[in-house]
């Protein structure tokens, strides 16, 4: 692309394209995110290809490879434009159909989404996982190529930065922010309007003339993949998002960190600077102003500490990733010791959608009233990655304040296979589980800290009433253990000694004093930790001891594991509804269920180790576990 | 030891400009490079940056993504995120190592497999996921994965 010169060049290719966009040709739109490219959707693009290119239907149809659409449980999913029919769980032999249809413009019946009553769903919006959404960030993603910048202009990216170099002032810049309410996205909601103009004043009044902006993509939360998504999907929101805080606090100069396990977004965003850099977006002089500004990419080295804005800025400097106290604020001190900014991926994503639509758009979703203070409410949408045991899993988008039961029943479908919703962990290892009875509470970053949990930067994963709470709060914690810089004794022994604790719960040798133990390991590592990761830690065993203090009572008292998880606690049997099919005692790997075919079988408990394959297999119902 | 031919490893640092703050992604380009972190490869990095093999060694430790050890040929990698604990990861990972007889972290003598943990790959909603070479398995079980790896078996057999 050739180098754009001025705002008024930008406005007017950025017309051109769009106006090009607007073909008679069908779309067919196929996701190219994440979890789609884990169910195969590589050889459904090349399938198309092959198709479009033997039959010559260049002309007819249009092939477009977006980033995440969003509904990962019915990938690989393709949707064809102008009717924006969705098709689900696309295989390669169905490539000839929807191109005829697409073509034709009668849809493929097979593939259509099935509601829960049985009824087939045409269009796109008219599903309920998409219906009960706002798609502020998200709905983007599914009509641009990732690896396009014409793609991203012709929907209107790079006009909030046009409309941020066409006059506006720094402090208007930050003034907007402020006044819109956005808060960080990566967890701790702290007000972005704020921290810019801490920065911005701090540096002006050092006269530092290096100041850096910085990107956290070091989604570590597992079970979290939003940022990976908008960064993968549409690098250039993020990009522009960049640049308007480089423009707001005078930095000249942006890195993004991203993990490295996500090979995808890194070539996204590459691909996305390299192009952003031809048409004169970054660098020198940037649309011809004054404006300066270029962004590198660094990438993570596998450690969820990394996540922590000092540590963060530890490891780009070279070092190992260990958070250093606060009371240096980053604003004045941050990477090389300059004043910086850091905000996660969908904050920076936020940015643009409040310079172009303006604030009062943007307050108008979400909850509170920011209009005198960034901290009294909690304003926009929120992304969140909703996986575990729901029927819908996938990227979802929802204004702030909508209830658990609206994301987890409304968009989610409720539980898989029927089953009772048990648990949502928000927040990943630095949040907590929420039960049932919270379910109409809504989400935005104060309400879900009254009851021990956190946004997080949302990741939401659904627990069914065969989980077990204490196994889940071990899990955390043999992750976090796993995970700790080891810098501050009461992190590094505080939770290896909890997860001795909870293990020896698990294992049915918890003692009567356990509970009150925890709570004091768990006050402890909370006080004495110096990092958000560390003084947060507790929050999974806690939130999980305060709302679910019979299961671990259960295990500790009667022995027993009420979801029928803890190995050492349950015991398979075989029931009366055994036909005898003898697939149990073929899969088993310790050859020790036995019976005569068309007979009863036997597991012998002694040699089982509670595997749970035969129960997996057995088609009757038959296996039980106590 | 044969002796380590340095070559590539002085065009790595040229890459990152021979600076120091560029640590983690000279590691990382070695890494890619060797597939792990040969002693030789680090030693002369110390020497040609003018800091400690402890410096290095302290960052080759901290960051999961290095290996101070060669690795298999073939890597498999178990997602052991939330959405994938709760959808049954371990048990996958309990059958891989029990089909190949070693431990998370760990490779077969033969070099062929290296098995190794993840915490989240992003692929949430596909859970459980493994990762096998670089191409990543959806709703994966103990199965499909063990039916990948004893076809790696019998091909590499037949070669």
């Amino acid at each position: 692309m050739e180098r754009i010169k001025s705002i008024k060049q930008l406005q007017d290719l950025e017309a051109t394209l769009a106006a090009a966009r607007k073909s008679d040709r069908p779309v067919v739109t196929v996701c190219g995110g994440i979890g789609c490219t884990a169910n195969g959707c590589q050889k459904l693009v090349a399938e198309f290809k092959k198709l479009i290119s033997e039959k010559n239907l260049g002309d007819k149809v249009e092939l477009l490879v977006t980033g995440c659409l969003g509904f990962c449980e019915m990938g690989p999913v393709v949707v064809v434009y102008p009717q924006k029919t969705f098709y689900k769980k696309v295989q390669v032999a169905d490539a000839a159909d929807i191109l005829d249809s697409a073509i034709s413009g009668k849809a493929v019946e097979r593939l259509l989404y099935t509601d829960a009553e049985g009824k087939k769903i045409e269009k796109e919006d008219d599903i309920p996982f998409y219906k009960n959404q706002k798609r502020e960030l998200t709905g983007i993603l599914g009509v641009i190529d990732p690896e396009s910048i014409e793609s991203y202009l012709a929907a209107g990216g790079y006009q909030a930065l046009a409309k941020v170099l066409s006059g506006m002032k720094p402090e208007d810049v930050i003034n907007d922010i402020i006044k819109s309410g956005l808060r960080g996205r990566g967890g701790g909601g702290f007000p972005t309007g704020k921290k810019w103009e801490s920065c911005r004043k701090a540096a002006d009044k050092l006269g530092a003339s290096k100041r850096y902006v910085i990107c956290n993509a070091d989604e570590g939360d597992p079970g979290a993949f939003m940022d990976e998504a908008v960064l993968q999907g549409n690098p250039h929101t993020v990009i522009e998002g960049m640049l308007i805080g480089a423009f707001a606090i005078g930095s000249d100069e942006g890195i993004v960190y991203v993990r490295n396990e996500y090979p995808l977004a890194i070539k996204s965003l590459s691909a996305a600077l390299a192009q952003a850099r031809e048409a004169g977006l970054l660098g020198k002089n940037i649309l011809g102003t004054d404006f300066s500004f270029d962004i590198r990419i660094n990438r993570g080295g596998g450690a969820f500490v990394c996540g922590e804005s000092s540590a963060l800025i530890a490891s780009i400097e070279g070092f190992v990733g260990e958070p250093r106290a606060k009371h240096i604020h980053m604003a004045e001190s941050g990477l090389n010791d300059k004043p910086t900014v850091l905000n996660n991926v969908e904050t920076w994503a936020n940015v643009p959608l409040i310079i172009k639509n303006g604030v009062a758009a943007f307050t108008a979703i979400g909850t509170g009233d920011v209009t005198e203070n960034p901290w009294n409410g909690s304003k926009g949408t929120k992304i969140f990655s909703l996986a575990g045991k729901v029927n819908n899993t996938g990227l979802v988008e929802v204004p702030m304040g909508a209830t658990l039961r609206d994301i987890i029943f409304g968009v989610g479908g409720g539980i898989k296979n029927g089953k009772k919703f048990k648990a949502v962990q928000t927040g990943g290892p630095s949040g907590g589980c929420i039960p049932e009875k919270y379910l109409d509470m809504p989400v935005d970053f104060d309400e879900l800290s009254k009851v021990g949990s956190m946004m997080g930067s949302g990741g939401m994963v659904v627990l069914d009433e065969d989980s077990c709470m204490v196994d889940f709060a071990k899990y955390f914690v043999e992750f976090l253990c796993e995970e700790s810089c080891g810098k501050c004794t009461t992190c590094r022994e505080g939770l290896a000694r909890l997860k001795e604790i909870l293990t020896r719960i698990t294992e049915g040798k918890g003692r009567a004093d356990d509970l009150e133990l925890i709570e004091a390991v768990c006050e402890t590592l909370s006080q004495g930790s110096l990092c958000a990761l560390g003084g947060s830690a507790a929050n999974p065993v806690l939130s999980t001891l305060r709302h679910f203090r019979e299961e671990y009572e259960a295990h500790i008292f009667q022995k027993k594991c009420p979801g029928k998880v803890c190995k050492k606690l349950i015991k398979f049997s075989i029931n009366d509804n055994c036909t005898g099919c003898t697939v149990c005692a073929k899969n088993c790997p310790q050859n020790c269920i036995s019976g005569a075919r068309k007979e009863k079988h036997v597991i012998d408990s002694a040699k089982c180790i509670k595997c749970g394959v035969c129960k997996e297999v057995c088609k009757f119902g038959a296996v039980t576990v106590e | 030891m044969a002796s380590y031919d340095t070559a590539k490893i002085d065009a790595i640092l040229a890459k990152n400009e021979y600076a120091e703050a560029n640590l983690l992604a000279i590691l990382q380009d070695i890494q890619a490079a060797e597939g792990y972190l040969p002693r030789p490869a680090l030693e002369h990095v110390a020497k040609s940056l003018g800091i400690s093999i402890a410096r290095i060694y302290s960052m080759a430790t901290f960051y999961k993504a290095f290996s101070l050890k060669p690795r298999g040929k073939h890597i498999c990698t178990v997602c052991m995120g939330t959405a994938c604990h709760v959808r049954g990861a371990g048990r996958i990972l309990d059958k891989i190592e029990e089909n190949l007889k070693i431990k998370a972290g760990e490779t077969t003598k033969d070099l062929l497999f290296t098995v190794e943990r993840v915490n989240c790959v992003g692929a949430c909603a596909m859970g459980p996921v493994v990762i096998m070479d670089g191409e990543t398995i959806g709703n994966a079980t103990a199965n499909k994965i063990n039916k990948v790896i004893n076809d790696i078996k019998a091909d590499s057999k037949k070669s």
